[in-house]
């Protein structure tokens, strides 16, 4: 029974994306094993800490003990007890709907509760939808059907006492009904909030961006820093790379001077690797202002690895936003930024020369520039010269847009005369295409 | 193993480690004093993750002083490898000693009269000079080699390269170390290790799997008033109340560095040189920069400043 309510819980916090290892497992009976389950505030401080190894692992763990362990707390306590009183019962070793109902005990209930839901492996419960489902095939292991008949017969009889007994049997069986359904909500979101939860975000990653909902944007913002943590995980290796096979030999006499200049140890050369820094250059005018919002918020959620960020947006004129976006909440400050600055008619070859002689020493040769635009220009004069004199500065230059290739050249479009300036020009339109993109902007610094 | 010869003995249950620790006074938390607990009983490394100056690494020394075993504490550093961590054989010694020995070798070898002879008689003294005593433990070993127990202290794990990381990993599961010219050497009483993080890059999992958790933030109003009132003599109770209230109200602005404990209490004592009674605008502004430490996070509180005061004093 233990085994059992700790394997669940254990089960429950991996479906709600905490990464819960074997040997963690086995650590946690462990540590059950010595401090017991009586106490449960000592009990939860314990699992939290084998269980749950970052701030927000730990506060999914915590709101889920408090859901898992508020309902398997009262058969648990009750063991001892229910095993006398199942034999009271004649042997009777599952008892049905009917007794429970007549005996009215609150903890026999319980119990048949749990025992129903461990029948039908209530566990296994996905999305919000198999509620119904889950409550209605606990009703059958609780017997249901045995109580159906009942009622009917008390019908059938059509006498005063019979039309009261069958009047008690429904409500009895609402109210089972109504427990059951409680009993599968709370499992599912115990078991199966956070599966769910994993399988919106998947499917919100693969999604246009153009086609998201306002509504998305919470579930976004989680999905945008699972992102960023991959590829910090991932590109935060060390900086130095050992050159084997160059000796460094002004080091080597250094840290062998000790040594009467015998070289015991060997130094050898270190090439030292750039620093990332990415300069965003986006378009904000209606049609990419979308994009822009998840690019730059990926963006800023990288800072880890990313130490060097700035930040330009434009339509008409180009304006720095990076101060904006670090000093206010990320979403309001985005508002701001496209209502003020998006709001005139773009102009690629004013907002380059606005680059040119405000901001232009912000560009260096460890600079990768990322600009995000549908290089529609309003037939003004693109200044190609100028992106020309831009990506000679910078390290690389990386071109995201959110019009498909076939669409490139066409009308105001100036994206094929910008293109050979560019290291990559590439189409994006969802999460995934940012993610990508990202990995291969940071692939060179590391 | 036997129990009775270590330092360990004291840590019986979560309530004697927080007097205990209270009693050096570390003013630690149910769930720290939990952590502690289960690492001694599971012998797991806890591993440590928090703002800076929240207290972390005084918790392991405060545990090696309750305990009263020793505390070896290794920095961690870009660069550190398992020479500076773990052992060197001492060349210059060794080196030393060659020379010296020189003439005594020499008649030693007298004796043999063929080559072989004499590398049979060589190989004999091989070994004197890969033996302990030219062996220089580095923090790990020397925490191995305590027969009381002792506290293992690796701080800042975060600023280390990753390849050290996997190589601790082993060290780690085993509590022992091999060397190649000696053997295996196996702690006979494990040390209690507190690795300390301050996420300056995210740790790899198979470190954080292996070892238990604890997450250390801004102590509660409560909390913070007992750690100051263990560390600073001689504060009102009403000052203490009102300048913890400050500091944890300057907490939830959105400043660059918030202030830690150890601020806390470097401004309850500046307060104190300066006589206070209670928190004043004037006397604020002019010792905020005790509790900041950046120019543009003073600015940026000046404007809150007086309703902040004005909170806490109003109480």
């Amino acid at each position: 029974m233990a085994e059992q309510v700790l394997t669940d819980f254990i089960r429950a916090l991996r479906s709600a994306d905490v990464r819960v290892s074997t040997g963690e497992s086995i650590d946690a009976a462990r540590a059950v094993s010595i401090i017991g389950y009586e106490d449960r505030e000592r009990l939860s401080d314990t699992l939290r800490c084998v269980l749950a190894k970052s701030p927000a692992e730990k506060a999914t763990h915590d709101r889920l003990f408090d859901l898992y362990f508020s309902r398997s707390q009262t058969p648990n306590t009750s063991d001892s007890e229910s095993a006398e009183t199942e034999t009271d019962q004649g042997g009777d070793a599952a008892p049905d709907m009917l007794s429970l109902l007549e005996s009215g005990d609150e903890t026999q209930i319980a119990i048949a509760m749990e025992q129903a839901a461990r029948d039908v492996d209530l566990a296994d419960i996905q999305f919000a939808t198999q509620v119904p489902y889950y409550s209605q095939q606990m009703m059958k292991a609780l017997g249901v059907e045995r109580l159906e008949s009942e009622m009917m017969d008390a019908f059938r009889a059509r006498s005063p006492d019979g039309d009261q007994r069958a009047q008690d049997l429904i409500d009895g069986r609402q109210e089972m009904l109504s427990r059951a359904r409680e009993h599968a909500q709370q499992a599912f979101e115990t078991f199966g909030a956070g599966a769910t939860e994993l399988f919106r975000q998947d499917f919100l990653s693969e999604k246009s961006i153009t086609a998201l909902d306002r509504r998305d944007l919470e579930r976004m913002r989680a999905l945008v820093e699972k992102m960023a943590k991959r590829l910090a995980t991932k590109h935060s290796r060390r900086r130095r790379k050992k050159n084997r096979g160059q000796l460094d030999i002004r080091k080597t006499l250094r840290a062998n001077a000790g040594f009467d200049g015998v070289p015991f140890e060997l130094a050898w050369k270190q090439t030292k690797k750039d620093r990332a820094k990415i300069v965003a250059i986006c378009d904000v005018s209606g049609s990419v202002a979308q994009v822009v919002r998840f690019f730059l918020m990926l963006l800023y959620s990288l800072n880890d690895v990313v130490p060097d960020i700035e930040s330009f947006a434009f339509s008409g004129r180009l304006k720095a936003v990076g101060d904006t976006l670090e000093r206010q909440d990320f979403n309001t400050a985005m508002d701001d930024i496209i209502n003020t600055i998006g709001m005139s008619t773009t102009d690629y070859g004013q907002s380059l020369s606005d680059l040119k002689t405000e901001h232009w020493h912000v560009l260096d040769r460890r600079t990768t520039v990322i600009i995000l635009g549908d290089g529609r220009s309003n037939y003004g004069d693109p200044r190609i010269d100028l992106f020309q004199d831009l990506a000679a500065r910078a390290k690389r230059v990386i071109w995201l847009t959110p019009e498909g290739e076939g669409q490139w050249g066409s009308g105001d479009s100036e994206m094929l005369r910008y293109r050979p300036y560019c290291n990559t020009m590439t189409h994006v339109t969802t999460m995934k295409d940012l993610e990508r993109v990202m990995d291969q902007a940071l692939a060179v610094y590391s | 193993m036997t129990q009775d010869s270590t330092g360990y003995e004291a840590l019986t249950s979560i309530e004697a480690i927080t007097s205990g620790l209270g009693s050096v006074g570390y003013i630690s938390t149910r769930e720290i004093s939990t952590a502690i607990y289960l690492a001694h009983h599971l012998r797991k490394p806890v591993l440590i993750e928090g703002p800076a100056g929240v207290g972390k690494t005084d918790l392991a020394a405060s545990m090696a002083r309750f305990l009263d075993v020793p505390m070896t504490r290794l920095q961690c550093y870009e660069g550190l490898d398992e020479g500076k961590a773990l052992y060197e054989w001492k060349y210059g010694k060794q080196l030393l000693y060659t020379q010296l020995l020189k003439e005594k070798l020499g008649e030693v070898m007298e004796g043999a009269a063929t080559l072989d002879a004499a590398f049979t008689k060589l190989t004999g003294f091989e070994d004197l000079f890969f033996s302990e005593s030219f062996l220089e433990p580095r923090p790990l070993l020397t925490a191995m080699q305590q027969d009381r127990g002792s506290v293992l202290l690796i701080d800042e794990i975060d600023k280390s390269d990753e390849e050290f990381e996997a190589y601790l990993l082993e060290v780690l599961s085993d509590y022992q170390v091999t060397v190649p010219e000696i053997g295996t050497i196996r702690a006979n009483v494990p040390p209690l290790v507190v690795l300390t993080s301050n996420n300056i890059r995210e740790l790899g999992d198979a470190l954080k799997r292996r070892c238990l958790h604890l997450h250390i933030d801004f102590p509660e109003a409560e909390r913070e008033r007992q750690i100051v009132r263990a560390r600073v003599d001689g504060v009102s109770d009403d000052l203490l109340k009102q300048l913890v209230g400050f500091v944890q109200g300057l907490r939830d602005l959105d400043i660059r560095k918030r202030p830690s404990i150890s601020e806390t209490v470097d401004w309850a004592r500046t307060l104190l040189l300066m006589h206070a009674s209670e928190l004043d605008e004037e006397l604020v502004r002019s010792t905020l920069n005790v509790l900041l430490k950046h120019e543009s996070d003073i600015a940026a509180v000046d404007r809150d400043l007086p309703k902040l005061t004005r909170e806490v004093t109003r109480v």
